[in-house]
């Protein structure tokens, strides 16, 4: 069965700093995929390049099959991978539930209408659906600029999901959100997601939460990857634990 | 405010605007016409402005548009003026429809020296152009409308009628499009383009028909100028013509269609008076009436009465109603 995602041979070099190197990873649909590792890592850029932002020195990426280097990173979108930031991507001056009718409108298939108004056609209904999967509407009608951090990255994720991608990439989704609301918002992701997309990558770097929530860990160092498996195993390889997790080996 | 009412409030202004028409003395009948005409053009630049570029090429489009009608007289008699406006508007829209994709590559003061670059390359194409009569221009005679010559008084009037009527239709559509779902998302990329190229959506390909749109009405706004003054020159498309586009824009702020023609009338009223008092140092009152704007209205005319709004918005309306709707108010 053709893997959702796939990569080869990835490379990637800014000068003398390599941040990808010779990276080969299927991810299969239905997948829960986190990618651990320490800062400058790679991770990050394996999820740029997969999303278009950066583009690889050498290697492949293929979404179904179908070789996607080279793409604009909105043409990546149309093709079924939609991302989160690590810094929420936000119009910050506008409240959450014009975000969310920009990101439902900018899904439609039939184009942007300069003539039908934005909560027509069932565009608010989407929006008010998904706000509500994550427990935000209650903030639909405040300016973005307003909101606490936590909510800003579930906003930012379900503006993500309302293409309903084929392969979900979060960066990082619990940094910036207090320790007692991490795990509750990573619930309120995961029932969410579930519903609309079923391959999911994200970059994590807190450990209970990737135990809690990856089906499979993948730990980046210097731009390689050093482990790739289950989350008991992979935190528990000495590599890991030496370059990643930092616990005594 | 609902697509009814901004419909609704068009048809009477515009209505309101043909009746007190009727009342106004030549001159400033003549200086409504003008504010109208340039109003236009600078109503375009607003719709890019929404996107977070400015440009400060817009002459580039009122000269096409101007040039496009003043040859279309002289060189093949067409006198209509209801054709020669759509055909001016087409010309520059054209023109727009080419420059809009480059254009649209660029970002911040990129953009704004290049549409200003553009527009005075054409510049110095019409002023060593003897064939379009140089530095000097040319005149056209008075224009038609469904055959009756717009002469004297009863002309004057149709002319101002003409200017209203097209410009209030523009602007109830601006309206309308500032509304709109692409309304919507070209707020989004002032705030964020990123985040709209990651949503999948086409910052380039929406900025570039943003640009088109706004040379259509640069084109218009030519147009009608030459209509009314029988006149034209190179000076349409200099810099200080599109710099006083911008400056309508900035003086009626990003947050009201029809602040863009209030600003303008203000223009052209500060304009003549100084030009009547100070003769020599009109531009000097000019500044000064700038500076007073920037201190006081930092927000421009179309803030007035928002302000609060803008800020907070009300419970129960959410700010996209209020930001994507503010330019119909």
């Amino acid at each position: 069965m053709t893997p959702v995602l796939a990569t080869r041979g990835l490379d990637k070099a800014f000068g003398a700093v390599v941040a990808a190197a010779g990276i080969d990873i299927d991810v299969p649909a239905g997948q829960r995929v986190s990618l651990i590792g320490s800062n400058g890592a790679g991770k990050t850029t394996f999820v740029n390049m997969v999303t278009g932002y950066l583009k690889p020195d050498r290697g492949t990426i293929a979404l179904d099959g179908e070789n996607i280097v080279g793409l604009a990173p909105r043409m990546i979108v149309r093709r079924g991978i939609c991302r989160s930031f690590q810094i929420p991507q936000l119009c910050v001056e506008l409240t959450a539930m014009a975000n969310m009718l920009v990101a439902c409108a900018a899904a439609e298939a039939s184009g942007l209408s300069s003539w039908r108004a934005p909560d027509d056609d069932g565009r608010r209904e989407r929006a008010e659906g998904l706000l509500e999967r994550f427990g935000l509407q209650r903030y639909g009608d405040r300016p973005v600029s307003e909101l606490p951090g936590g909510v800003r990255k579930l906003l930012d994720i379900a503006m993500a999901l309302t293409r309903k991608p084929r392969l979900l990439l979060l960066d990082e989704p619990t940094s910036g959100v207090s320790a007692e609301e991490k795990f509750p918002a990573m619930d309120r992701v995961m029932e969410a997601v579930a519903g609309e997309a079923a391959t999911m990558v994200f970059v994590e770097h807190d450990m209970d939460i990737v135990s809690a929530y990856a089906d499979r860990v993948i730990a980046f160092y210097a731009g390689r990857v050093i482990a790739d498996g289950v989350p008991a195993e992979v935190l528990r390889d000495a590599d890991v634990r030496r370059y990643v997790t930092g616990a005594a080996a | 405010m609902s697509r009814t009412a901004i419909s609704v409030g068009a048809v009477g202004v515009i209505g309101a605007l043909l009746a007190i028409g009727a009342l106004l003395p030549s001159w400033l009948l003549f200086l409504v016409t003008m504010a109208a005409s340039h109003g236009v053009v600078s109503l375009g630049i607003l719709l890019i402005m929404r996107g977070g570029l400015v440009s400060f090429g817009q002459g580039l489009f009122f000269a096409v548009g101007g040039y496009a009608v003043a040859l279309t007289v002289n060189r093949w008699g067409a006198t209509d003026a209801l054709v020669l406006v759509g055909l001016g508007g087409a010309a520059a829209g054209l023109v727009g429809a080419i420059t809009g994709p480059l254009l649209a590559r660029y970002s911040g003061i990129f953009f704004g020296m290049l549409s200003l670059a553009l527009s005075m390359v054409l510049y110095g194409i019409l002023v060593k152009s003897t064939a379009l009569g140089g530095s000097d221009g040319f005149n056209i005679p008075r224009p038609t409308i469904l055959g009756w010559r717009l002469e004297g008084a009863s002309g004057d009037y149709a002319l101002y009628a003409l200017a209203v009527v097209v410009t209030g239709v523009a602007a109830w559509l601006c309206a309308i499009y500032t509304r709109s779902v692409r309304g919507l998302v070209t707020l989004a990329i002032q705030a964020n383009p990123l985040r709209v190229e990651y949503l999948g959506a086409s910052v380039r390909g929406i900025m570039a028909l943003n640009f088109a749109l706004a040379a259509v009405l640069g084109g218009v706004g030519g147009a009608l100028t030459v209509l009314a003054l029988g006149h034209i020159e190179p000076t349409f498309a200099y810099w200080t013509q599109s710099g006083e586009f911008v400056f309508v824009a900035i003086l009626a702020g990003p947050r009201s269609v029809s602040a863009i023609f209030a600003a303008s009338l203000v223009l052209e009223l500060v304009r003549s008076f100084s030009n009547l008092y100070f003769p020599n140092t009109w531009q000097l009152a000019l500044g000064v009436f700038l500076l007073a704007v920037i201190l006081f209205l930092p927000g421009g005319i179309g803030s007035l009465g928002q302000a609060r709004i803008w800020r907070r918005p009300t419970k129960g309306r959410d700010l996209a109603a209020l930001r994507a709707g503010e330019a119909a108010e």
